[in-house]
């Protein structure tokens, strides 16, 4: 098969991406990183596989971090944004502008001249939205500071791309013009002031385009209720935009977020989200891919140690300035360590604003060759360092082990122990508490930990699926366990590690839905507790109630669901392990559903309460003085 | 051997010195089934199958509980509306309790005095009961007389455990068989049957 056919490089894709990726995350590594080790290996520069059309598939794979920011803009409600604005502004607008400044002034201070300087700094400014993210996300770290801090920072430097992107042309060398380069899109051979006007009027168009046509255009679609024509619309959509912007000239990546951000409060934002995420994930895959085989190893190999030098300074210096910051908002060290070392690379927004500093002229050929490197290289850690962080450097300077307090406070023993103190958590332990039940409290969110000691509660850091930590915490002492953690897989681990090592706690668990409840049952736990189930039951009885039915009787009737509910949890879960058949999950809650309602219409528990109706008695009563009237006799008018 | 299911109902027990010492010894009784409905059902929420099903395998039926307002706590009451349905246990066609044996045992604050004509509370534990007497009437078992120990309020840690070994004498012995229901009968109260067999 010729090596530029479309099957045979889908074949090498694809491939090294089954192979790798699996790897990676089974020594702990992470998909991004597996990622770009395949990329690696198949680049030109080792197995060869894939050799300049690389950079071809890097073109056509830029398209997943389109639609990335697309589905970050969807996922951008606009009070979301109002509530992070002081984080997004204050700790966003310092990173960049303070990194900017910062490595700006370290290239003027090498030799480059003051736009070219300027440029590199706003570029080496922003950080990886998709591997910050996505590692993030794996390591289930989203919901804490760190995460929500990275969050706010990345948002902020999404943003101000755009008006980079605007000023770019302006900081063109005057030679700009002749570059062939910038003259391929019409917007290039205009005035500089020109195409500023253009980029803007570019950003206005996909505004109130968004808000007048494409909404519209979506509620017919949908009328016709064909689902894969919503999905064409989503990817037309997707597509036209960036067509439109590489037209003008502008990322497409920011004209899509843009539509996103516009779309996010309509009422298509769930439907796009799912029809665009499948291609998102694939193409932001090979996006990763794409990075690892363009690193150029000939240029490492020629330049180590300046390269090596480059992505050392460059890390160390934003990590310092993020971390300075996370000072400055006052994030607890280790939230404060994840926070620096996760967004102190460069992101994939360097490659697109490189080459457009390149058709603008203000870099040459070799520097961006270099820096395109560097960047490559500096994405490629994140991973590693962020592993390193977290098996090397948190254990050592966390607050777990810089805390004096602990070593004695963690002596007592308590008959509970609750793991995991977020709102579902803390609510357990306050009802404990309450009624002078000693609680033993571990998290493993540090800000929270510092915040719940401040109101003289005592919370301990630390990871409850570490043995030691259990065993400190008194679980050799304690009467039970209560696992509350909101991620499952969590959860499951220390499940199993208090069955292996404390067999003689008793174990409550929270869950989030019934797949996780299966599971937990099936591991031999007993107390299960689904998050939302008893609130949900309690919004039933009150419209219950609102409808005029009584309210003892709702009541009551909520009880007997709840009951009845467990009893079809636990013999599901029997008849699932019997059967051993794996359902997707979209299937088996459809067939449970099914069987819950099945169960209700058939089963006579749910008429329990004829003590209190006297039906059966008047019959009898009834009976004793006259003959019932037969159903097909007409009745008599009374 | 008759077999003996003690229905007990204390919604604050752990407060409750005399009936953490009575029921102390009850439940190790061979042949008893103890039931402590407050711990079984918190939310009220009985459950009718599970006591019906207890109900037939059992012939003394006890409902051991404080004197509240001159009657049982309210759990007690919403298990007799569930559980003894018409249809299953009274009505012409309810005889699944048919010969089976009713009795209370009661602790009150107040002294035996003050439960007559003359004293403070007027009737006498008999007539308070007798809404219970005739519940069991109506499901046709027997109501045994029952054993009410009064005057908790003073009582003193001696008198409590007399109290006590009659209670557990009064289950066992009902268990083993060497107190027959038929030698209890004859009394309007339990102490009574004890006082004089206590007297020979």
């Amino acid at each position: 098969m010729h090596h530029d056919s479309f099957f045979y490089l889908a074949l090498v894709y694809l491939t090294a991406a089954v192979i790798a990726v699996p790897i990676a995350k089974r020594l702990g590594l992470g998909s991004v990183l597996g990622y770009l080790m395949a990329g690696m290996l198949i680049g030109p520069h080792l197995l060869g596989l894939i050799g300049e059309e690389g950079q071809d598939v890097m073109h056509f794979a830029e398209f997943g971090v389109v639609m990335m920011l697309f589905v970050i803009g969807l996922e951008l409600e606009p009070s979301l944004l109002w509530r992070m604005r002081s984080a997004i502004l204050g700790l966003g607008g310092l990173q960049v502008a303070g990194t900017a400044i910062i490595i700006g002034g370290l290239a003027f201070l090498a030799g480059l001249s003051w736009q070219a300087s300027a440029a590199l700094g706003m570029i080496l400014s922003l950080s990886s939205t998709a591997i910050v993210l996505q590692t993030l996300n794996e390591k289930g770290l989203m919901k804490t500071t760190s995460g929500q801090s990275s969050f706010a920072v990345l948002l902020f430097q999404d943003i101000a791309v755009i008006p980079m992107l605007a000023i770019f042309p302006l900081l063109a060398i005057q030679t700009a013009g002749t570059d062939s380069a910038s003259s391929q899109t019409w917007v290039g051979s205009l005035p500089a002031w020109l195409q500023t006007v253009v980029v803007l009027g570019a950003v206005g168009l996909i505004i109130i385009g968004g808000r007048f046509i494409i909404r519209p255009a979506f509620r017919f679609i949908a009328q016709t209720r064909l689902l894969e024509l919503f999905t064409a619309a989503a990817l037309l959509l997707v597509i036209a935009i960036a067509v439109l912007m590489t037209t003008v000239g502008l990322s497409p990546a920011l004209g899509t977020f843009l539509a996103g951000v516009v779309l996010a409060n309509s009422e298509y934002r769930h439907e796009l989200i799912s029809d665009i995420e499948p291609f998102k994930g694939l193409l932001l895959g090979l996006f990763f891919i794409s990075v690892g085989a363009s690193i150029n190893f000939t240029l490492i190999v020629e330049n180590p140690g300046t390269i090596l030098i480059l992505v050392l300074g460059l890390m160390v210096v934003k990590g310092l300035v993020l971390f300075v910051l996370g000072k400055v908002y006052k994030i607890g060290t280790d939230q404060n360590l994840i926070f620096s070392f996760s967004l102190s690379q460069v992101g994939e927004f360097a490659f697109v604003l490189f080459s457009f500093a390149l058709q603008n002229g203000i870099f040459d050929a070799e520097l961006t060759g270099k820096m395109v490197a560097v960047v490559a290289l500096s994405m490629a850690m994140t991973p590693l360092i962020m592993t390193f962080n977290e098996k090397v450097l948190l254990p050592r300077f966390g607050t777990e082990k810089t805390n004096d307090r602990e070593a004695d406070e963690i002596q007592e023993d308590n008959p509970v122990i609750i793991a995991g103190f977020d709102r579902f958590g803390n609510t357990v332990g306050r009802l404990l508490k309450a009624n002078g039940i000693g609680t033993t409290v571990l998290d493993n969110d540090s800000d929270r930990v510092d915040t719940l000691r401040k109101l003289g509660l005592k919370v301990y850091y630390g990871d409850a699926t570490r043995h030691e930590l259990l065993h400190a915490a008194g679980a050799g002492k304690a009467k039970l366990i209560i696992i509350a953690y909101e991620e499952s897989e969590k959860n499951e681990n220390l499940v199993h590690l208090v069955k292996k090592h404390f067999p003689h706690l008793q174990i409550l668990v929270r869950t989030s839905d019934r797949t996780e409840s299966y599971r937990l049952i099936e591991q031999g736990v007993d107390h299960v507790y689904r998050e939302t189930l008893d609130t949900a039951l309690r919004m039933g009885v009150d419209a219950m109630r609102m409808l005029g039915i009584r309210g003892f009787h709702a009541q009551r009737a909520a009880n007997m669901f709840r009951k009845h509910d467990e009893k079809v949890l636990k013999n599901l879960s029997a008849v699932r392990k019997d059967k051993k058949v794996y359902f997707s999950m979209a299937k088996s809650a459809i067939a449970e559903l099914e069987e819950l309602i099945q169960a209700d219409m058939t089963d006579t528990d749910l008429e329990r309460d004829a003590g209190w109706d006297s039906d059966s008695l008047r019959e009898e009563v009834l009976a004793r003085f006259q003959p019932l009237p037969k159903p097909d006799e007409p009745k008599a008018t009374s | 051997m008759p077999r003996i299911l003690i229905l007990f109902a204390h919604p604050r027990l752990e407060k409750s010195r005399i009936n953490i010492q009575l029921i102390k010894d009850i439940t190790t009784i061979p042949g008893v089934t103890f039931r402590d409905l407050y711990e079984e059902y918190p939310d009220f929420d009985v459950d009718i199958k599970a006591e019906q099903q207890l109900l037939l395998e059992h012939d003394v039926i006890v409902f051991h509980h404080p004197f509240y307002w001159y009657s049982a706590p309210p759990l007690i009451k919403q298990w007799i509306d569930l559980v003894l349905a018409h249809g299953w246990a009274y009505g012409s066609a309810g005889r699944m309790l048919e010969g089976k044996f009713w009795l209370q045992i009661i602790t009150s604050g107040g002294p035996e005095s003050s439960y007559q004509a003359t004293g403070g509370a007027r009737f006498t534990i008999r007539e308070y009961l007798i809404p219970f007497e005739q519940t069991a009437r109506l499901c046709k078992m027997t109501f045994l007389p029952p054993l009410a120990i009064q005057g908790t309020h003073r009582m003193t840690s001696e008198e409590l455990g007399i109290h006590s070994r009659r209670y557990q004498k009064l289950i066992s012995g009902l268990s083993d068989g060497s107190i027959r229901p038929e030698d209890l009968t004859p009394f309007s109260y339990t102490k009574d049957y004890f006082e004089s067999v206590e007297g020979k």
